[in-house]
């Protein structure tokens, strides 16, 4: 792969890989408004309702997807010391953790208040 | 020693820049705010109990009538463009570091228009949504979406004129190669506003 030295003396991609990944998010952006639209948007079709029980994973799965090519790439954390990495992915495992635990959390407060 | 083999050899403990580390450790904490903020807007969702909602139509008890709130082909342009601006400050960044002016200023340019299209689309939404009839305290849904997306919104103002700021030092060739730091800098700011947006936008405008 074609690179170029950066201030920190380590290589980053060249301008062709990062139109590439710009290319690739793009085609991810389209396809997450295209799964809404072919299941809830105004092209519903018939495979609407078999795409549903997917919908919410497959948008995060492309989420996931699009942020680990930015992360990587534009960011440089594919090149750059690890140390980076360990300094962002960290606080991002925790934060995934809040999200999932305060959504647990209050699902079973709303569900217990709901019972009475 | 020049400035450039200075700064390939840097006299820290990490032998990394402590700049460059002071960044990523706030792009750390950033992860931790946008969790609570995301969280705040799942923990709400669906659980208005007055509309107007982001994806059905309402009718309130007095018989006023209120459509599905979002614009989905408007914030997918925003989106887009956030994207094609992340592309275009590590060109911009490329250029900054092989000493090529033409292109850092050119990109950096691109960039900063893709910025402020973001935020005028955004303005342009919540006037929009305020006309509709969504207040800040209208319902749970209107609370949480300007809080996150406003949150989000100003770390985008304040990216755009982070870059704004290296953007007239490239213009008045205050930018050198060994300088291109600064403006690494704030494309790391960038690129993470664009990847909480990645996160943002099927979690509050595509999946109900």
């Amino acid at each position: 792969m074609e690179s170029h030295v950066s201030t920190q003396g380590h290589a980053h991609p060249t301008a062709s890989l990062y139109f590439k990944v710009g290319l690739v998010l793009f085609v991810l952006t389209a396809l997450e408004v295209g799964l809404y639209e072919i299941t809830y948007g105004e092209h519903t079709g018939a495979l609407g309702p078999t795409i549903k029980p997917f919908f919410v994973p497959l948008l995060l799965l492309l989420s996931a997807a699009k942020f680990a090519l930015v992360g990587m790439f534009y960011m440089h954390l594919k090149q750059d010391s690890k140390l980076f990495s360990g300094v962002f992915v960290f606080p991002l495992i925790i934060a995934a953790f809040i999200i999932v635990a305060l959504m647990v959390l209050h699902a079973y407060t709303f569900a217990f208040a709901r019972s009475g | 020693m020049t400035a450039h083999a200075h700064a390939a050899h840097l006299e820290t403990s990490t032998g990394l820049d402590n700049r460059k580390v002071a960044i990523w450790t706030f792009i750390g904490s950033e992860c931790m705010f946008f969790a609570t903020l995301i969280s705040n807007y799942l923990v709400n969702k669906g659980r208005s109990l007055v509309g107007p909602f982001p994806h059905e139509p309402w009718t309130s008890p007095t018989g006023q009538h209120f459509e599905p709130i979002f614009e989905i082909p408007l914030v997918t342009l925003g989106t887009a463009l956030l994207l094609f601006s992340s592309l275009f400050v590590v060109l911009a960044l490329s250029g900054a570091q092989r000493g090529d002016r033409k292109a850092l200023i050119g990109w950096l340019a691109a960039t900063i228009a893709c910025g402020l299209f973001f935020v005028g689309m955004q303005v342009y939404e919540f006037t929009h949504f305020v006309h509709e009839g969504l207040g800040f305290t209208t319902n749970l849904f209107g609370s949480s979406f300007y809080t996150l997306t406003g949150f989000h919104g100003t770390h985008v103002t304040i990216g755009v004129l982070w870059l704004a700021t290296v953007w007239k030092d490239a213009l008045r060739g205050k930018l050198p190669p060994h300088k291109s730091l600064n403006l690494e800098m704030a494309a790391l700011y960038w690129h993470f506003v664009d990847v909480v947006w990645i996160i943002i936008f099927p979690v509050v405008y595509l999946i109900k």
